[in-house]
Protein backbone atom coordinates (compact mmCIF):
# COMPACT_ATOMS: atom_id res chain seq x y z
CA UNK A 1 0.00 0.00 0.00
CA UNK A 2 3.06 2.58 1.30
CA UNK A 3 4.29 2.05 -2.55
CA UNK A 4 1.25 2.99 -4.04
CA UNK A 5 1.19 7.41 -4.09
CA UNK A 6 -2.16 7.26 -5.45
CA UNK A 7 -3.59 5.38 -2.55
CA UNK A 8 -4.81 8.26 -0.19
CA UNK A 9 -2.96 10.99 -1.68
CA UNK A 10 -4.88 11.97 -4.74
CA UNK A 11 -5.09 15.65 -5.82
CA UNK A 12 -8.00 17.67 -6.93
CA UNK A 13 -8.76 19.97 -9.86
CA UNK A 14 -11.97 21.65 -10.24
CA UNK A 15 -13.74 18.81 -8.22
CA UNK A 16 -12.52 16.21 -10.41
CA UNK A 17 -9.39 13.48 -8.63
CA UNK A 18 -6.58 12.08 -9.73
CA UNK A 19 -3.92 9.41 -8.56
CA UNK A 20 -1.48 10.55 -10.75
CA UNK A 21 0.98 13.70 -10.44
CA UNK A 22 1.70 13.52 -13.34
CA UNK A 23 0.50 15.18 -16.52
CA UNK A 24 2.02 14.57 -19.73
CA UNK A 25 1.11 16.14 -23.03
CA UNK A 26 0.44 14.60 -26.30
CA UNK A 27 2.90 16.30 -28.73
CA UNK A 28 5.91 15.73 -30.95
CA UNK A 29 6.11 12.44 -30.99
CA UNK A 30 7.25 10.41 -33.89
CA UNK A 31 3.69 8.98 -34.17
CA UNK A 32 0.53 8.16 -32.64
CA UNK A 33 1.18 3.91 -31.43
CA UNK A 34 4.46 5.64 -29.13
CA UNK A 35 2.27 8.28 -28.32
CA UNK A 36 0.02 6.00 -26.57
CA UNK A 37 2.03 3.47 -25.26
CA UNK A 38 4.33 6.52 -23.44
CA UNK A 39 1.48 7.60 -21.96
CA UNK A 40 0.31 4.71 -20.45
CA UNK A 41 3.75 3.86 -18.98
CA UNK A 42 3.57 7.01 -17.59
CA UNK A 43 0.45 6.57 -15.62
CA UNK A 44 -0.71 10.26 -16.61
CA UNK A 45 -4.47 10.17 -15.79
CA UNK A 46 -4.57 13.56 -17.85
CA UNK A 47 -3.53 14.89 -20.85
CA UNK A 48 -3.08 17.95 -22.73
CA UNK A 49 -3.75 17.79 -26.66
CA UNK A 50 -3.76 20.76 -29.03
CA UNK A 51 -6.84 21.83 -31.11
CA UNK A 52 -5.74 22.20 -35.62
CA UNK A 53 -7.72 22.49 -38.40
CA UNK A 54 -8.76 19.62 -39.92
CA UNK A 55 -6.74 18.44 -42.87
CA UNK A 56 -9.35 18.68 -45.91
CA UNK A 57 -6.77 16.64 -48.33
CA UNK A 58 -5.90 13.90 -45.99
CA UNK A 59 -9.31 13.09 -44.23
CA UNK A 60 -8.31 9.44 -43.56
CA UNK A 61 -5.56 10.39 -41.77
CA UNK A 62 -5.32 8.41 -37.65
CA UNK A 63 -6.50 10.49 -34.96
CA UNK A 64 -5.64 11.01 -31.45
CA UNK A 65 -8.93 9.90 -30.21
CA UNK A 66 -8.45 6.87 -31.63
CA UNK A 67 -5.12 6.18 -29.45
CA UNK A 68 -5.61 8.24 -26.47
CA UNK A 69 -9.33 7.52 -25.87
CA UNK A 70 -10.94 10.59 -23.94
CA UNK A 71 -13.23 7.93 -22.23
CA UNK A 72 -9.64 6.83 -20.44
CA UNK A 73 -7.86 10.13 -20.16
CA UNK A 74 -9.23 13.62 -19.37
CA UNK A 75 -8.09 15.93 -22.25
CA UNK A 76 -6.98 19.20 -21.23
CA UNK A 77 -7.66 20.90 -24.41
CA UNK A 78 -4.62 23.45 -24.77
CA UNK A 79 -4.21 27.33 -26.68
CA UNK A 80 -0.35 26.68 -28.15
CA UNK A 81 0.25 28.75 -30.90
CA UNK A 82 -2.18 31.16 -29.93
CA UNK A 83 -0.40 34.16 -28.93
CA UNK A 84 -3.33 36.88 -28.40
CA UNK A 85 -6.11 36.45 -25.87
CA UNK A 86 -8.88 36.46 -29.23
CA UNK A 87 -7.11 33.34 -30.66
CA UNK A 88 -7.35 31.58 -27.16
CA UNK A 89 -10.75 31.87 -26.50
CA UNK A 90 -11.58 31.14 -29.78
CA UNK A 91 -9.66 28.44 -29.82
CA UNK A 92 -11.06 26.55 -26.59
CA UNK A 93 -14.81 27.92 -27.76
CA UNK A 94 -13.66 25.09 -30.52
CA UNK A 95 -12.33 22.35 -27.69
CA UNK A 96 -15.40 23.13 -25.94
CA UNK A 97 -17.80 22.36 -28.66
CA UNK A 98 -15.49 19.45 -29.96
CA UNK A 99 -15.21 17.61 -26.47
CA UNK A 100 -17.95 18.86 -24.33
CA UNK A 101 -15.12 19.91 -21.90
CA UNK A 102 -14.83 23.11 -19.65
CA UNK A 103 -11.91 21.97 -18.31
CA UNK A 104 -9.07 23.89 -20.14
CA UNK A 105 -5.22 24.62 -20.46
CA UNK A 106 -4.62 28.45 -20.87
CA UNK A 107 -1.33 29.68 -22.34
CA UNK A 108 -0.80 32.82 -24.11
CA UNK A 109 2.90 32.94 -25.50
CA UNK A 110 5.36 35.62 -26.50
CA UNK A 111 7.59 35.15 -29.56
CA UNK A 112 10.18 33.16 -30.33
CA UNK A 113 13.27 32.29 -28.89
CA UNK A 114 11.45 32.44 -25.20
CA UNK A 115 7.57 31.38 -26.04
CA UNK A 116 7.40 33.04 -22.33
CA UNK A 117 4.32 33.23 -21.19
CA UNK A 118 2.78 36.35 -22.37
CA UNK A 119 1.14 37.72 -19.16
CA UNK A 120 -1.03 40.90 -19.88
CA UNK A 121 -2.78 38.61 -22.56
CA UNK A 122 -2.85 35.46 -20.12
CA UNK A 123 -5.05 37.95 -17.63
CA UNK A 124 -7.75 39.08 -20.43
CA UNK A 125 -7.85 35.76 -22.14
CA UNK A 126 -8.34 33.90 -18.32
CA UNK A 127 -11.13 36.95 -17.80
CA UNK A 128 -13.05 36.09 -20.67
CA UNK A 129 -12.93 32.47 -20.44
CA UNK A 130 -13.88 32.01 -16.47
CA UNK A 131 -17.09 34.53 -17.93
CA UNK A 132 -17.73 32.05 -20.24
CA UNK A 133 -18.18 29.28 -17.96
CA UNK A 134 -14.86 27.48 -18.68
CA UNK A 135 -12.48 25.96 -15.48
CA UNK A 136 -9.09 27.66 -16.44
CA UNK A 137 -5.84 25.66 -15.59
CA UNK A 138 -3.41 28.48 -16.49
CA UNK A 139 0.09 28.18 -17.81
CA UNK A 140 2.16 31.19 -16.65
CA UNK A 141 5.23 33.23 -15.42
CA UNK A 142 6.77 32.14 -12.21
CA UNK A 143 5.56 35.40 -10.44
CA UNK A 144 3.92 34.93 -7.32
CA UNK A 145 1.75 38.47 -7.79
CA UNK A 146 0.58 37.12 -11.07
CA UNK A 147 -0.08 33.71 -9.76
CA UNK A 148 -2.24 35.25 -7.06
CA UNK A 149 -3.85 37.04 -9.43
CA UNK A 150 -4.80 34.68 -11.62
CA UNK A 151 -5.97 32.66 -8.65
CA UNK A 152 -8.26 35.52 -7.65
CA UNK A 153 -10.15 35.72 -10.60
CA UNK A 154 -10.84 32.38 -10.57
CA UNK A 155 -8.27 30.31 -12.36
CA UNK A 156 -8.58 26.39 -11.15
CA UNK A 157 -4.92 25.66 -10.83
CA UNK A 158 -1.40 27.19 -11.69
CA UNK A 159 1.03 26.13 -13.88
CA UNK A 160 4.21 28.42 -13.28
CA UNK A 161 6.76 27.53 -16.11
CA UNK A 162 10.15 25.50 -14.66
CA UNK A 163 11.98 26.91 -17.53
CA UNK A 164 11.54 27.95 -21.23
CA UNK A 165 9.06 25.46 -23.12
CA UNK A 166 11.08 22.26 -24.41
CA UNK A 167 14.17 23.61 -23.15
CA UNK A 168 15.02 20.76 -20.86
CA UNK A 169 16.41 23.10 -18.46
CA UNK A 170 14.71 22.18 -15.28
CA UNK A 171 13.58 24.40 -12.56
CA UNK A 172 15.53 27.87 -12.38
CA UNK A 173 13.59 29.56 -10.18
CA UNK A 174 12.76 27.59 -7.17
CA UNK A 175 12.63 30.31 -4.44
CA UNK A 176 10.09 31.82 -7.01
CA UNK A 177 8.26 28.40 -7.63
CA UNK A 178 8.17 27.79 -3.88
CA UNK A 179 6.16 31.14 -3.07
CA UNK A 180 3.94 31.03 -5.39
CA UNK A 181 3.42 27.22 -4.00
CA UNK A 182 3.06 28.91 -0.54
CA UNK A 183 0.96 31.16 -1.15
CA UNK A 184 -1.38 29.34 -3.43
CA UNK A 185 -5.23 27.52 -2.66
CA UNK A 186 -5.75 26.24 -6.10
CA UNK A 187 -2.99 23.29 -7.35
CA UNK A 188 -0.06 24.46 -8.40
CA UNK A 189 1.90 22.45 -11.27
CA UNK A 190 5.15 22.78 -13.02
CA UNK A 191 4.58 23.20 -16.29
CA UNK A 192 7.47 23.46 -19.42
CA UNK A 193 11.24 22.77 -18.72
CA UNK A 194 11.72 19.55 -17.43
CA UNK A 195 14.49 17.49 -19.13
CA UNK A 196 14.56 14.84 -17.25
CA UNK A 197 13.47 12.82 -14.12
CA UNK A 198 14.75 14.13 -11.70
CA UNK A 199 13.53 18.04 -12.44
CA UNK A 200 10.33 16.11 -11.88
CA UNK A 201 11.39 14.98 -8.69
CA UNK A 202 13.09 18.11 -7.69
CA UNK A 203 9.76 20.18 -8.91
CA UNK A 204 7.40 17.56 -6.63
CA UNK A 205 10.27 18.13 -3.68
CA UNK A 206 9.08 21.82 -3.83
CA UNK A 207 5.79 20.70 -2.97
CA UNK A 208 3.89 21.14 -5.96
CA UNK A 209 0.81 19.67 -6.73
CA UNK A 210 1.48 17.77 -10.05
CA UNK A 211 4.33 18.34 -13.05
CA UNK A 212 3.27 18.61 -16.71
CA UNK A 213 5.48 17.02 -19.15
CA UNK A 214 5.40 16.61 -22.72
CA UNK A 215 8.80 17.08 -24.69
CA UNK A 216 11.22 15.56 -22.26
CA UNK A 217 9.11 12.25 -22.84
CA UNK A 218 8.35 12.70 -26.23
CA UNK A 219 12.10 13.67 -28.21
CA UNK A 220 13.63 11.20 -25.43
CA UNK A 221 15.32 8.27 -27.48
CA UNK A 222 13.02 5.64 -25.59
CA UNK A 223 10.11 8.02 -25.18
CA UNK A 224 8.20 4.83 -23.18
CA UNK A 225 11.51 4.29 -20.70
CA UNK A 226 11.48 7.59 -20.41
CA UNK A 227 7.71 7.66 -18.95
CA UNK A 228 8.29 5.58 -16.77
CA UNK A 229 11.19 7.33 -15.48
CA UNK A 230 8.99 10.83 -15.15
CA UNK A 231 6.38 8.25 -13.34
CA UNK A 232 8.94 7.32 -10.99
CA UNK A 233 10.72 10.59 -10.50
CA UNK A 234 7.60 12.67 -10.18
CA UNK A 235 6.40 9.87 -6.79
CA UNK A 236 9.54 9.52 -5.52
CA UNK A 237 9.61 13.82 -5.29
CA UNK A 238 5.99 13.53 -3.71
CA UNK A 239 6.94 10.72 -1.32
CA UNK A 240 10.28 12.84 -0.30
CA UNK A 241 7.66 16.05 -0.17
CA UNK A 242 5.44 14.14 2.05
CA UNK A 243 8.21 12.27 4.20
CA UNK A 244 9.97 15.81 5.41
CA UNK A 245 13.52 15.96 4.06
CA UNK A 246 16.20 16.81 6.56
CA UNK A 247 17.84 20.26 7.00
CA UNK A 248 20.59 21.54 4.95
CA UNK A 249 23.61 21.67 7.67
CA UNK A 250 27.26 23.22 6.63
CA UNK A 251 28.51 20.67 8.68
CA UNK A 252 28.94 16.58 9.32
CA UNK A 253 26.57 14.71 11.67
CA UNK A 254 28.07 10.75 11.87
CA UNK A 255 25.33 8.61 11.24
CA UNK A 256 27.35 5.57 13.10
CA UNK A 257 26.93 5.69 16.70
CA UNK A 258 30.25 7.00 18.78
CA UNK A 259 28.94 5.18 21.88
CA UNK A 260 30.02 1.54 22.22
CA UNK A 261 33.16 1.48 19.97
CA UNK A 262 36.57 -1.12 20.95
CA UNK A 263 38.82 0.49 22.55
CA UNK B 1 -21.63 29.06 -54.13
CA UNK B 2 -18.02 29.79 -52.58
CA UNK B 3 -17.07 29.50 -49.10
CA UNK B 4 -13.62 29.67 -47.06
CA UNK B 5 -13.23 26.49 -45.40
CA UNK B 6 -10.13 25.84 -43.06
CA UNK B 7 -8.38 28.86 -45.65
CA UNK B 8 -9.25 27.05 -48.82
CA UNK B 9 -11.64 28.33 -51.06
CA UNK B 10 -14.28 25.76 -51.54
CA UNK B 11 -16.77 26.04 -54.28
CA UNK B 12 -20.16 24.18 -53.30
CA UNK B 13 -23.77 23.54 -53.97
CA UNK B 14 -26.33 26.34 -52.76
CA UNK B 15 -28.24 25.32 -49.82
CA UNK B 16 -26.08 23.27 -48.03
CA UNK B 17 -26.15 22.86 -44.35
CA UNK B 18 -23.20 21.78 -41.77
CA UNK B 19 -24.23 18.62 -41.65
CA UNK B 20 -23.97 18.38 -45.36
CA UNK B 21 -20.80 19.95 -45.61
CA UNK B 22 -19.09 17.44 -42.83
CA UNK B 23 -20.94 14.67 -44.93
CA UNK B 24 -19.14 15.91 -48.00
CA UNK B 25 -15.80 16.10 -46.55
CA UNK B 26 -16.19 12.97 -45.17
CA UNK B 27 -15.53 14.11 -41.62
CA UNK B 28 -16.58 11.78 -38.18
CA UNK B 29 -19.08 14.38 -36.73
CA UNK B 30 -18.30 13.13 -33.23
CA UNK B 31 -14.54 14.53 -33.79
CA UNK B 32 -14.79 17.84 -35.02
CA UNK B 33 -16.19 21.31 -33.67
CA UNK B 34 -17.45 24.27 -36.40
CA UNK B 35 -16.77 27.47 -36.36
CA UNK B 36 -18.88 30.02 -39.02
CA UNK B 37 -18.21 33.58 -39.00
CA UNK B 38 -15.91 33.39 -35.68
CA UNK B 39 -19.59 31.60 -34.04
CA UNK B 40 -19.39 28.75 -32.50
CA UNK B 41 -22.11 26.42 -34.37
CA UNK B 42 -23.31 23.74 -31.99
CA UNK B 43 -23.54 20.25 -32.74
CA UNK B 44 -27.13 20.15 -32.50
CA UNK B 45 -27.69 22.57 -34.66
CA UNK B 46 -25.92 21.07 -37.50
CA UNK B 47 -28.32 20.06 -39.59
CA UNK B 48 -29.95 23.39 -39.57
CA UNK B 49 -27.78 25.59 -39.97
CA UNK B 50 -27.67 26.56 -43.95
CA UNK B 51 -24.82 27.71 -45.16
CA UNK B 52 -24.31 31.05 -46.99
CA UNK B 53 -21.99 32.06 -50.02
CA UNK B 54 -19.00 33.52 -48.33
CA UNK B 55 -18.90 32.27 -45.11
CA UNK B 56 -15.69 31.55 -43.58
CA UNK B 57 -15.75 28.14 -41.49
CA UNK B 58 -13.25 26.87 -39.37
CA UNK B 59 -13.42 22.99 -38.82
CA UNK B 60 -10.92 21.62 -36.07
CA UNK B 61 -9.65 18.79 -34.44
CA UNK B 62 -7.88 18.03 -31.29
CA UNK B 63 -4.45 16.53 -32.54
CA UNK B 64 -1.39 16.05 -30.07
CA UNK B 65 0.05 19.30 -27.96
CA UNK B 66 1.61 20.06 -25.01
Amino acid sequence: MDSDVGTGDEWTVAGRRFASRLVVGTGKYKDLPTTAAAIEASGAEMVTVAVRRVNLSDRNAPMLQDYVSPQRYTYLPNTAGCFTADEAVRTLRLAREAGGWNLVKLEVLGPAPTLYPDMPATLEAAKALIKDGFEVMVYCSDDPIAAKRLEEMGCVAIMPLGAPIGSGLGVQNPLMIQMIIEQAKVPVLVDAGVGTAYDATFAMELGCDAVLVNSAIAMADDPVLMARAMKAGVEAGRFAFRAGRIPRRGFASASSPMTGLIR
Amino acid sequence: MCLTVNGETLALTAGLTVAGLIAQLGLDVRKVAVERNLEIVPRSTYAQVALNPGDALEIVHFIGGG
